[in-house]
């Protein structure tokens, strides 16, 4: 019996000539979410979409369980406006999934009223909630989303970050994901990978904060206006809650 | 009498198979590749008439031919995708334009060949482009939900156990199939309109993909209708007349699209 879903063994990726990633060790294993950071460019979608299978590796190897079942968020969904197609027709597109799952993950994500609005008329967050959804369907033992809070606004990226927190304790899955800002995942992660072309450092996100070359990649760079936030809620939403309280505490803003 | 509907019948096949199909062309904006294959089909005819092949299979070859030659050179993307669907269609039009030249065993009409000859359309035709819509049609209700999932994302469909490279190459067969049924009606030159126009005019009153596929079919239908009735009646080339009528229900879709929903 082997303890992890994927791994990835010293792979790296060229593209035209150009190395994209080098020599990356990765593993995720079940109950446990993984996160990459690194700065734009660092080859953390490319790395995903190794890890998927999307792309082959030029060197090294990728392992995975037989058959896993791999769910996967993609950053973005360019959609024609030709196209008409509701969640609901996006959603069914999901293979291999029973039916009355459908109704079971919409409701788990709260998008039961959106089934029948066109996918081109969502929000950011809508979107991004239908695009889990989709990736839910498939019952997955690994989950893999591509920057999955994008576009939100501070409380909708921590909610979103607990969603996926809790789903992860529901399915008991996997999670690799990428993000921008380790701050507001680092709650919701176990192991942080940073990366830029190669990677840097790794670890539990509290000590991968202290390392030096992740200061080096964010810590210098990062304005006294965006210093980390440290203020956790000790209490939980009502499901109606408008988090009108919210506006009283951005990041920065120490009272 | 009886040419003008066995030309209603096969332009009937025809929009059964291009309402479909065209409605997948506009969505997964692949108007200007259809209109490339459609260019490349007069050099299928051509070898068609050179090694003495039936010329719907020589035409369906040239095109899947051609098809795969464009899949390989963009996922190599040394040239932009425009640029190197322009200089195919161009390149395939003139070496068919060039190669016609040279077979003299045969007396060619051009023309009819760039816009369609409802007269050409014969017995043989007729059988062609009824088997050719029984299989696009059974592949297309089978294929249905893969075609759809690569069209609305290629990765996620991947990701989720979809066949993704089998289902591009079958829709470009079956791209191929319908370019070489419409050829005789309406010519290379317009057969890209006929896939597209009747899909754009369906958009608006659409709630669903199927049902869009559903109405382009039935808007082409009517198009075929009116469009020969006119070509009848006023001797006009029958091809453009049925294009134009297309593109007349196209302006009444948008129009009336917006005033509906401004009122």
């Amino acid at each position: 019996m082997s303890d992890y879903l994927i791994k990835l063994n010293k792979v790296s990726l060229t593209l035209q000539g150009r190395s994209i990633l080098k020599d990356i060790q990765l593993t995720v294993r079940a109950g446990e979410i993984v996160t990459l950071i690194g700065p734009n460019g660092a080859g953390k979608s490319s790395l995903l979409k190794l890890a998927l299978g999307l792309h082959p590796v030029s060197s090294g190897q990728r392992i995975c369980l037989p058959n896993l079942r791999i769910g996967y968020m993609p950053q973005k969904l360019s959609l024609p406006e030709t196209l008409p197609l509701s969640v609901k027709h996006f959603l069914q597109l999901a293979r291999g999934y029973h039916k009355s799952q459908l109704m079971n993950v919409c409701q788990r994500l709260n998008i039961e009223h959106l089934l029948k609005r066109p996918m081109q008329r969502l929000s950011g967050g809508e979107l991004q909630r239908a695009l889990l959804a989709r990736a839910l369907l498939s019952k997955p033992e690994l989950l893999v989303l591509d920057e999955p809070v994008q576009g939100l606004d501070v409380s909708g990226q921590s909610e979103l970050y607990h969603l996926i927190s809790d789903l992860k304790d529901e399915l008991n899955c996997g999670v690799l994901m990428v993000s921008h800002d380790l701050h507001l995942v680092m709650a919701a992660t176990d192991k942080v990978v940073c990366l830029n072309g190669h990677v840097c450092c790794e670890g539990h996100p509290q000590t991968v904060q202290q390392d030096p070359s992740y200061l080096e990649l964010f810590g210098k760079s990062m304005p006294a206006h965006l210093a980390p936030y440290t203020h956790h809620h000790d209490h939980t939403h009502g499901e109606h809650c408008d988090h009108s309280h919210e506006s009283s505490h951005q990041p920065g803003d120490k009272s | 009498m009886s040419w003008l509907i066995e030309s209603l019948l096969a332009g009937w096949l025809l929009s059964l198979m291009s309402g479909p199909l065209g409605s997948f062309i506009v969505w997964r904006r692949m108007a200007y590749f259809g209109d490339t294959l459609a260019h490349s089909a007069l050099l299928g005819v051509t070898l068609g008439f050179v090694f003495d092949v039936n010329l719907n299979l020589a035409i369906v070859l040239c095109a899947v031919f051609v098809a795969l030659i464009l899949a390989s050179l963009q996922r190599q993307h040394f040239i932009p995708s425009d640029t190197l669907l322009g200089l195919m269609a161009h390149t395939t039009l003139a070496a068919g334009l060039v190669t016609i030249s040279q077979v003299d065993s045969v007396r060619i009409d051009l023309n009819a060949y760039l816009f369609g000859d409802l007269l050409a359309v014969d017995r043989q035709d007729l059988l062609f482009m009824s088997l050719g819509c029984v299989l696009v049609l059974a592949v297309l209700s089978r294929m249905w939900r893969g075609l759809l999932a690569t069209t609305v994302s290629e990765e996620l469909a991947q990701v989720e156990g979809y066949p993704v490279a089998r289902l591009r190459l079958l829709f470009m067969v079956l791209l191929a199939v319908v370019i070489a049924s419409a050829m005789k009606l309406v010519g290379v030159l317009l057969i890209t309109a006929l896939l597209i126009i009747p899909a754009a005019a369906a958009r608006p009153f659409s709630q669903g993909p199927k049902q869009m596929a559903i109405l382009a079919t039935l808007i082409s239908m009517v198009a075929v209708a009116v469009g020969l009735g006119l070509s009848y009646q006023f001797d006009t080339p029958a091809g453009p007349s049925i294009v134009l009528t297309s593109a007349l229900f196209f302006l009444l879709s948008q129009s009336s699209y917006r005033l509906l929903s401004r009122a």
